[in-house]
């Protein structure tokens, strides 16, 4: 194992050597500690290796990640993963806003809870919560699944497209276009699975599925009201 | 004598006059709003109101053809390690695939590289092609982050943070339906035919304070290297443009209420935002009170036609302007070679602007295959470049009668303005007098 003390090398340093390693690095595991709430640490990776971060972190931990697993031993600020492409960033502690805003692929577990606008603008991720998440959670998202075990704040999926919000808690009140949809066996399966990979213990029969009515899609006079 | 009967004929209303009227009805009709592309159409106070003093007893002229008039622009030199180095202050605008045929983004990448120009991506990510045909590229972050991804974030040429455009400021994207192919909707991560609307705000900063980090996010993935943009629409430049110097900038670009836009509401382009001339003024001041000026550079755009445009923009205090409509009408849009079609759409060749129907004659605000086909994009290519080269030497034409061997030292004493209005706004003289609206004088 690497192991880093950010009190001593600048995270410029810190960031290019782990965004430079090569493709069959053995390098595989970094630590980096005397973390003090850095702002965009260990971002744009795209090797496979492991990053334990231990201590609070800044936003934009772990932005557009590829391929690397970030572990946060900590909370963490604005913005977690922000467009992460690929990999899983994992955080122990609490998220600030935007967790996972616009996450195209790859998979987000915040342990604790996460604040508003969780999963904004997402197109393809997976995001687990282990407990809940703020207003205006899921805000347009596109695609993947938002997976909160707790409860969800107000106008959740609102102006929702194609991603999947479950909920085991408490909604608040749901956003505009986003609907309790039926949950089917392949829903279900899907959730069941998607807490498993995210280690978090969870009886999917308890949770509610909710997304769009689609009734947004098309501009149309009658729809005025929605807004 | 017999009275002979008085014909008075039909009057006008200066406040209800046809368009008013006609949009009345087809609102009553509809129950919807106008949606179109192109840029505000009224008249607002612009460049035509201002003009060049030229060289005179105190000043002397350069020979047209034989001085040289340097014409090059360096941006970024704040902090990227790599600027960019463009041979003309003329760039081409963020338009993006999806508003506009791939045989249009790659005759926009031919006709920029063969000047020595940039090109910039849009609202959509950017597409291989557009990379390939695009010597330099600029890369939209754009509050959607469609198809935003960190391998093309690392082949771009600069980045673009868009917090605004001038024909919507405060508003998002808008791209519909009829648009949304099955390669657009793949790029976007939506569904096939549905009208999209993009987001307004970022999804992941609120404020100055963050977009601080946010760049400094973006630095960081990108090693330092590019030249980071943040892009407003012309509101309260002042503010923006000292808050954008804040926010860690190396480029501000200003883009005034003509801009254009591939598609919003009528009334939003027609009623939000201020002209470019009243903006170019305090964007400068800001960045001179903050010691920027030629620092962080400045890019200016809305309803930039011709070198006197150009000329101007510069001599107010930016550094380069960007175009997009012009740009695409050097490609062919609006040719009235395509007469009898747009006939067809209800207008005629320099009125088309419904650019989101998708069913453009010219083949450049289309996704239609077959209407794309008839955009040939190396001829298209050879139109801008000729274009671009036109706006330069117009602007060098007037540098030089200015005296001036580049055409950054052209300034703002080398112009007056023949309206009080645009005199206020570009903080010119009236033309024959030292007035200056707003300041003191004679
Ligand atoms: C067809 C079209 C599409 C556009 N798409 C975008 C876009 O995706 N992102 C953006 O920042 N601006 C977009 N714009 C605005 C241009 O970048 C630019 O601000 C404007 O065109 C400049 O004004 P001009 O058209 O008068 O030259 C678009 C403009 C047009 C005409």
């Amino acid at each position: 194992m690497n192991v880093i003390d950010l009190s001593k090398t600048s995270l410029r340093e810190v960031n290019s050597r782990l965004q430079k390693l090569p493709k069959d690095t053995n390098e595989r595991l970094w630590k980096l500690t005397s973390v003090h709430g850095e702002h965009a640490c260990a971002v744009g990776l795209t090797q496979p290796i492991e990053v334990q971060i231990d201590g609070h972190i800044g936003y934009y931990c772990g932005g557009m990640n590829q391929n690397a697993t970030i572990v946060i031993n900590g909370q963490c600020g604005v913005g977690l993963a922000e467009n992460i492409m690929s990999g899983e960033v994992r955080v122990k502690g609490n998220a600030s806003a935007a967790a996972g805003a616009t996450g195209q692929g790859g998979l987000i577990v915040i342990e604790g809870d996460a604040g508003t606008r969780c999963g904004i603008s997402m197109k393809g991720v997976d995001i687990v919560v282990g407990g809940s998440v703020g207003a205006m959670s899921a805000f347009m998202a596109q695609a993947g699944s938002l997976v909160v075990c707790g409860d969800a704040g107000a106008n959740l999926g609102d102006s929702l497209y194609e991603a999947r919000i479950y909920v085991q808690g408490k909604v608040e009140s749901l956003g505009a276009d986003c609907v309790e949809k039926k949950m089917t066996p392949h829903h279900l399966a899907k959730l069941e699975r998607l807490l498993k990979r995210a280690g978090i213990a969870a009886d999917p029969a308890r949770f509610k599925r909710y997304g769009s009515a689609r009734k947004l899609y098309n501009f149309h006079v009658d729809n005025v009201d929605a807004y | 004598m017999s009275s002979t009967p008085f014909y008075t004929p039909p009057r006008w209303s200066a406040t209800f006059d046809a368009h008013s009227v006609a949009e009345i009805h087809r609102a009553a009709q509809t129950g919807i709003y106008d949606i179109r592309g192109a840029g505000a159409k009224r008249r607002v106070p612009h460049f035509d109101d201002l003009l060049f003093l030229g060289a005179s007893i105190s000043r002397y002229p350069l020979e047209g053809y034989r001085e040289k008039c340097g014409t090059d622009v360096v941006l970024g030199t704040r902090f990227a390690k790599k600027p960019i180095h463009l041979k003309i202050p003329v760039t081409i605008a963020g338009m993006s695939f999806g508003s506009l045929s791939g045989n249009a983004k790659e005759a926009l990448g031919r006709g920029a590289s063969q000047m020595g120009t940039s090109t910039t991506t849009g609202d959509g990510g950017m597409t291989p092609e557009e990379r390939l045909s695009s010597k330099t590229l600029v890369y939209q972050l754009l509050p959607s982050r469609y198809g935003m991804n960190p391998d093309d974030l690392r082949k771009a040429d600069a980045i673009e943070v868009v917090v605004g455009q001038g024909a919507k400021p405060g508003g998002g994207g808008m791209l519909l339906g009829q648009k949304i192919t099955e390669r657009v909707a793949k790029m976007r991560t939506l569904p096939v035919g549905i009208d999209q609307r993009s987001a307004c705000r970022h999804p992941d900063w609120t404020g100055p304070d963050d977009l601080q980090i946010k760049i400094q996010e973006l630095r960081e993935i990108t090693d330092w290297e590019k030249p980071i943009y943040i892009k407003v629409g012309a509101t309260r430049p002042y503010f923006d443009t000292a808050l954008a110097v804040k926010a860690g900038a190396d480029v501000v670009v200003l883009d005034g209420m003509q801009g254009g836009t591939a598609a919003t509401q009528d009334v939003f382009i027609e009623h939000v935002g201020i002209p470019i001339l009243a903006a170019i003024r305090p964007a400068v001041q800001a960045l001179q009170d903050l010691d920027m000026h030629r620092k962080v550079q400045l890019i200016v755009s809305g309803g930039i036609r011709n070198g006197a445009d150009v000329a101007k923009a510069l001599a107010l205090g930016a550094d380069a302007v960007a175009i997009g409509t012009a740009a695409l009408i050097a490609l062919g849009d609006n040719d009235p070679h395509w007469e009898d079609d747009y006939k067809k759409l209800g207008t005629t060749a320099g009125c088309y602007d419904d650019w989101h129907e998708g069913r453009d004659p010219a083949g450049i605000t289309t996704q239609d295959p077959e209407l794309s086909k008839r955009l040939d994009p190396v001829k298209a290519g050879k139109r801008l470049a000729n274009y671009l080269a036109v706006l330069t030497m117009e602007t060098q034409i007037i540098a030089r009668a200015c005296g001036k061997s580049h055409v950054h030292n052209l300034e703002p004493d080398d112009l007056v303005a023949v309206t009080v209005e645009a005199a206020a706004m570009a903080g010119v003289p009236l033309a024959g007098t030292n007035w200056i609206p707003g300041k003191s004088g004679m």
